[in-house]
């Protein structure tokens, strides 16, 4: 009787995974730097600083969607302020930028210039540690970090569940709006941090740095996913799917359903935190307009687009809806916004597995038919 | 062998069990003040009594759901608890696995742990496994996987990251799975089982706990005649390893598994006996039939 064979647990990735895992690392770490930087711009082969530009700021949105389909795809817990998150990375790593510009703003002052503009004397406490690069680092995790888990904590343990969650999430992120949009709050009102001038005293606005962020924000994302991967193929991550399936069920099989809720709503938040920091320097500003309700649900709409509870379909989601963005917002800007909104009643009514739903479905039937 | 042996080996026990008993934490020198340590595995049933629920009472909005309930459930007993719509059957699971805090009243499982003070995953981890009227497994997850999260391990985060089957839960795993006649399905997704099933799977994610109590609510509505009779074959291989608590409708099934029958009514028992004894009861026949 003991001779049923067990199934194991599959492995971190199979074969083909791994393939294009390494093919993907070739691109963003040695491909990318090489037809950018050595190619010749004239040369068909050569890598535009607009595709860099653009590729490392959605490498960015896709560690979003990874994150956002931990929290939602896996565990089944929609956010719609995973935007503030974002922002709050952003910030972190906008104050830096900030501090790092020294005397070379507008007013030739010591401090930055909208505290100038402002009448303010002295740099307020809680930029304290702006100018120091590692504690940057620090606090680019640890503020959305404990942020979220004092906001996790007391949501989870209220047990808010549903559609009371999200829009207790979207309320935490229009708050946090407002609160950075006064000027007394100190992070520069309506107009946010812009005019970044160096990172750790090289100059900022230079082909070479933008490799190094581009390459930067791609190896991020490559590790988020293979240390998502582990977390959802671990126990760990079922215990997750467990909750979203039938949360009492979890309770009563001994599982407190808290620490795992709150443990992987605080990795989620983090990673956008991260994505946010690594966005800013990028793109060179960062302002309120960040934590806006749409940004978070557009974060969503990411998840969702290219297919929840699959880890590769919120990246690929990220690509394509960016991607469409940007295409869209430059031959016909007026239908960016129809377009979204049709997306998203496609998606819901007949893709509810998203792009990788169907890819999934189509090579299926193919495999049935053969 | 002479008196006086018989006196100095019984001496010589006694003092071992003296030793054994100074030798506490206070070092021999006097009883310990602190708290009992207890062993969450352990449950002290020097009574006979697995569980005991006194006067317990709870309202919801003005609606007294259960009334004063007096119960208790004994060792390795199998007990059917039988009663009409709203007699509180659902409720007072409820009150026993902690979803529900009553209004007054004690509720004591063994003789020592007051189930009153501990949560839901507390009292899982106590050993009371409780089924659901309406079968719930994770519907996502194979039965493999099912079974494999409700077994008995440490339940917290870390440990579930870093978990990995032994051989020896692999076996029990198996076992469970030979028991539930789900050995052909491991790796089928439970949410494409049958009915009946499911509702094995989830006895079976109860047996991986190893409860030393078993609530089960209405565990054979909506199986076939089939599905019923291996379920009485295994509820009655069951009892004695372990204490079951079982709710339903179904009288045959009833008659096949049951010793002591309890009739609960309004919230409170009503009667008590073997089968025949309670139904023969002109108050139990007067709430069927509606007299």
């Amino acid at each position: 009787m003991k001779n049923i064979q067990l199934p194991m647990h599959p492995p971190l990735l199979g074969r083909k995974a791994w393939t294009a895992f390494l093919l993907t690392l070739i691109f963003v770490g040695v491909l990318a730097p090489v037809l950018n930087l050595l190619v010749p711009a004239g040369s068909p082969f050569h890598l535009s600083d607009f595709a860099v530009s653009l590729i490392g700021k959605i490498m960015c949105f896709a560690i979003c969607a990874l994150a956002m389909d931990l929290i939602w795809g896996y565990t089944g817990i929609l956010s719609l302020g995973h935007g503030l998150f974002f922002a709050l990375g952003g910030y972190v790593m906008g104050m830096y930028l900030m501090r790092q510009i020294g005397q070379d703003g507008n007013y030739k002052s010591d401090l930055p210039d909208f505290m100038v503009f402002l009448d303010w004397k002295e740099l307020p406490w809680h930029w304290t540690l702006s100018d120091s690069f590692v504690a940057t680092l620090l606090l680019v995790v640890l503020v959305p970090g404990v942020i979220a888990f004092v906001f996790g904590y007391f949501a989870f343990r209220s047990r808010i569940k549903g559609v009371y969650f999200s829009i207790i999430t979207q309320a935490m992120t229009y708050a946090a709006m407002l609160l950075f949009f006064r000027n007394e709050t100190g992070f520069g009102g309506n107009n946010g941090f812009t005019d970044f001038k160096r990172i750790l005293d090289l100059p900022i606005a230079t082909s070479g740095m933008r490799m190094t962020l581009f390459v930067l924000t791609g190896l991020t994302l490559l590790a988020f996913f293979l240390f998502s991967r582990w977390l959802v193929g671990s126990k760990y991550g079922r215990v997750l799917m467990a909750i979203r399936d039938a949360e009492t069920r979890v309770m009563f099989s001994g599982y407190s359903p808290l620490p795992y809720k709150l443990s992987i709503w605080v990795i989620s938040a983090v990673m956008c935190g991260i994505a946010g920091a690594l966005y800013v320097p990028q793109v060179g500003i960062i302002n309120p307009g960040e934590m806006s309700a749409a940004n978070s649900i557009e974060i969503a709409v990411w998840a969702a687009v290219g297919g929840r509870g699959t880890l590769i379909g919120p990246i690929v989601g990220a690509f394509l809806v960016n991607g469409a963005k940007s295409w869209l917002t430059v031959t016909a800007p007026e239908f960016w916004l129809y377009f979204l909104g049709a997306l998203f009643i496609v998606v819901t009514l007949y893709l509810p597995n998203g792009v990788i739903g169907l890819w999934a479905k189509l090579r299926y039937k193919k495999d049935g038919a053969a | 062998m002479t008196p006086d042996l018989l006196q100095s080996g019984a001496e010589r026990v006694a003092q071992s069990v003296q030793q054994r008993v100074l030798a506490t934490e206070s070092g021999g020198r006097s009883a310990g003040y602190g708290r009992l340590v207890q062993d969450r595995s352990e449950v002290d049933v020097t009574h006979g009594r697995i569980l005991y629920l006194e006067d317990v009472s709870v309202s919801f909005d003005g609606f007294r759901a259960i009334n004063k309930l007096s119960l208790d459930i004994a060792l390795g007993e199998l007990r059917c608890i039988i009663g009409p719509n709203g007699a509180g059957k659902t409720t007072m699971m409820d009150i026993i696995t902690g979803k529900t805090r009553p209004d007054e009243g004690t509720v004591f499982f063994g003789s020592t742990i007051d189930l009153l003070r501990y949560n839901e995953p507390e009292i899982a981890q106590l050993g009371i496994g409780r089924k659901f009227q309406k079968p719930t497994v994770f519907e996502h997850l194979s039965v493999f996987e099912n079974l494999e999260l409700a077994l008995k391990t440490p339940k917290g985060v870390k440990a579930s990251m870093f978990f990995k089957l032994d051989s020896l839960q692999s076996d029990r795993l198996a076992e469970v799975l030979h028991t539930i006649h789900l050995a052909d399905s491991v790796r089928v997704q439970a949410g494409n089982l049958s009915h009946g099933q499911k509702q094995w799977l989830e006895i079976g994610m109860l047996l991986m706990q190893d409860p030393k109590l078993l609530l089960l609510d209405e565990p054979v509505a909506g199986m076939t005649d089939h599905e019923t009779e291996r379920t009485a074959e295994l509820f009655l291989t069951l009892k004695g390893k372990h204490s079951l608590m079982v709710v339903e409708h179904d009288m045959g099934f009833i008659r096949t598994i049951s010793d002591i029958v309890t009739v609960l009514c309004d919230g409170s028992v009503l009667a008590q006996g073997t089968l025949d004894q309670v139904q023969a009861d002109e108050r139990v026949i007067e709430v069927y039939l509606g007299r």
